[in-house]
């Protein structure tokens, strides 16, 4: 079975907007995968489905072996656990410092504090901020809280880092900087990495796979594809 | 181990998100102080009217008066008969002549009355207590039944009005507590909202980094608790002392003897046990009602 794997995918909003329909993709375990497409085009409700932000209306979604569809309420908690969320916006705590925002997404899984020193240490130390960690966010600049935010995704080890346009807020260069701390962790800790974004430069050049998604019609699958192919985007 | 840890770490986290947010928390615990102490001095008005009523009723009695014919035998055997009913609590005896000793040595002028007839002229008597002041009128009736009984009353008209203002105003102070215990809660609930609100991107990310529903619950669940709590202790002290203050100024009553203060002691501390046991309860659900709302998907 694939890591994840989407079948007939269709999602309808409550209001009517249909935000994807009949969508089937697969995704191997270790893959870096790009979601493209203009905005509305359901790339984010795509992204949400995969951690449980929306159900899907119809079809199955299934993410490490769990039926993200059937999933009840109370069990959200399980899926959450095997993925990183890495935001636009970064979603820090803005009254904690840097060390106490990436310790947080252990202390609320109940880690020992034994356990969640070194841990915590060794995510700053990949995103490459160890000399920051007594820093509060509002210390930092844009890049390095996103880079904290990649910290706390990745600190419980996931299997799957997800991540909704996480160079949206950034000027090019620290974009740049940005997308390689995910590519390591991609390749070093073979995390599968799936990633919505807008940025042509990145996705062109990173050459991996790229899904085209539009008006909620995946359309496009290209193994080491970009930007380049479809220059309509 | 997980689940304690998880437990420690929601005290620890509630006392700190009560000091850390320490203008909304003032906010809330100000809220609930407010409301409760409404809600204390109508529990203090509400035990002091039952108490009243039920003094006073206490005092509701049906006299019997026995015809003039009436034996010693008799009076052994309708004490007894009287004595077996159901809704009597008790009943006394006062004989003909001590009515007549108690009468002379109250007035002189009673005695010189009394040298006038041959016989005593009074008669002998029960005083009948009832349990219920409901029963009042069937009793007296039952009595009235018997054999060598000259009357037996409770003052009808009087003992009715009084009763149903009784009845009334027990049941008005009851609704008005009520009342003020959901208004109360609708408080502090709302206000605990709004501190949560302030706090929705910290439940957002407790629950992608994935924390359970109910661990994400426990820390609001008694952070609601500890500001309902601190929100009750000036309440609390507040009735206690401004209670025994007023029952010592009163010396024990509100303008006439017969309306008499509930006794301090036992009844402020069951006073401050239910403002603790509100503002606790309230502050614990009003919590976990807004936390709710950001669990659902």
């Amino acid at each position: 079975m694939k890591f994840i794997e989407l079948k007939n995918v269709n999602k309808t909003y409550s209001t009517g907007v249909c935000a994807l329909a009949d969508l089937s993709v697969e995704i191997e375990k270790g893959e870096f995968v790009f979601v493209i497409g203009h905005t509305a085009s359901g790339k984010s409700t795509f992204i949400k489905m995969l951690y449980r932000e929306e159900k899907p209306t119809k079809g199955s979604v299934i993410v490490g072996g769990i039926n993200v569809a059937k999933l009840r309420n109370g069990r959200v908690y399980k899926l959450r656990r095997k993925i990183g969320v890495v935001f636009q916006d970064f979603k820090l705590l803005p009254k904690l410092t840097v060390y106490e925002n990436v310790a947080f997404a252990l202390e609320c899984l109940g880690v020992s504090s034994k356990e969640i020193r070194p841990k915590v240490m060794k995510a700053i130390e990949i995103v490459g901020l160890k000399e920051k960690v007594r820093s509060f966010p509002n210390q930092l600049s844009g890049g390095e809280q996103q880079r904290v935010c990649i910290a706390r995704a990745i600190v419980n080890e996931p299997k799957l880092l997800i991540c909704d346009e996480p160079t949206g807020n950034l000027d090019p260069d620290t974009s740049k900087e940005i997308m390689k701390v995910i590519d390591n962790i991609n390749k070093d800790l073979k995390t599968t990495v799936i990633m919505a974004t807008h940025d042509k430069e990145i996705v062109n050049r990173m050459k991996k796979r790229v899904l085209l998604i539009e008006h909620g019609v995946l359309t496009g699958d290209y193994l080491k594809g970009s930007y380049k192919s479809h220059e309509s985007v | 181990m997980k689940v304690f840890r998880i437990i420690g770490r929601s005290f620890r986290d509630a006392f700190k998100s009560v000091f850390r947010n320490f203008s909304l928390s003032m906010a809330s615990i100000l809220c609930a102080t407010i409301t409760l102490l409404v809600v204390s001095v109508s529990l203090v008005i509400a035990g002091n009217v039952e108490d009243v009523t039920k003094n006073l009723e206490k005092e509701l009695t049906i006299v019997v008066y026995l015809e003039k014919t009436a034996t010693k035998d008799d009076v052994d055997f309708l004490k007894s008969s009287i004595e077996a009913m159901n809704e009597v609590e008790k009943i006394t005896y006062k004989s003909k002549e001590e009515w007549k000793n108690e009468m002379s040595e109250y007035d002189s002028s009673y005695s010189s009355l009394f040298d006038n007839y041959n016989e005593n002229p009074l008669l002998d008597s029960f005083v009948v207590y009832v349990k219920k002041v409901d029963s009042l009128d069937s009793v007296t009736n039952e009595i009235k039944k018997m054999d060598k009984i000259e009357s037996a009353s409770y003052g009808k008209d009087a003992v009715t009005t009084i009763v149903s203002v009784f009845d009334f105003v027990e049941k008005a102070t009851l609704i008005i507590v009520i009342a003020l215990i959901f208004v109360t809660a609708f408080l502090i609930t709302n206000t605990i909202k709004l501190t949560i609100y302030s706090r929705r991107n910290e439940i957002e990310i407790m629950r992608l980094v994935g924390s359970s529903n109910t661990a994400i619950k426990m820390p609001f669940v008694i952070e609601g608790f500890v500001i309902g709590f601190l929100g009750s202790i000036i309440p609390i002290i507040l009735t206690i002392y401004g209670y025994i203050i007023a029952y010592e100024r009163l010396n024990g009553h509100v303008y006439v003897e017969l309306i008499k203060l509930a006794s301090p002691y036992n009844f402020v501390f069951y006073i401050s046990f239910i403002i603790m046991a509100l503002g606790s309860l309230i502050g614990m659900f009003g919590s976990l009602l807004a936390v709710r709302k950001y669990l659902k998907i």
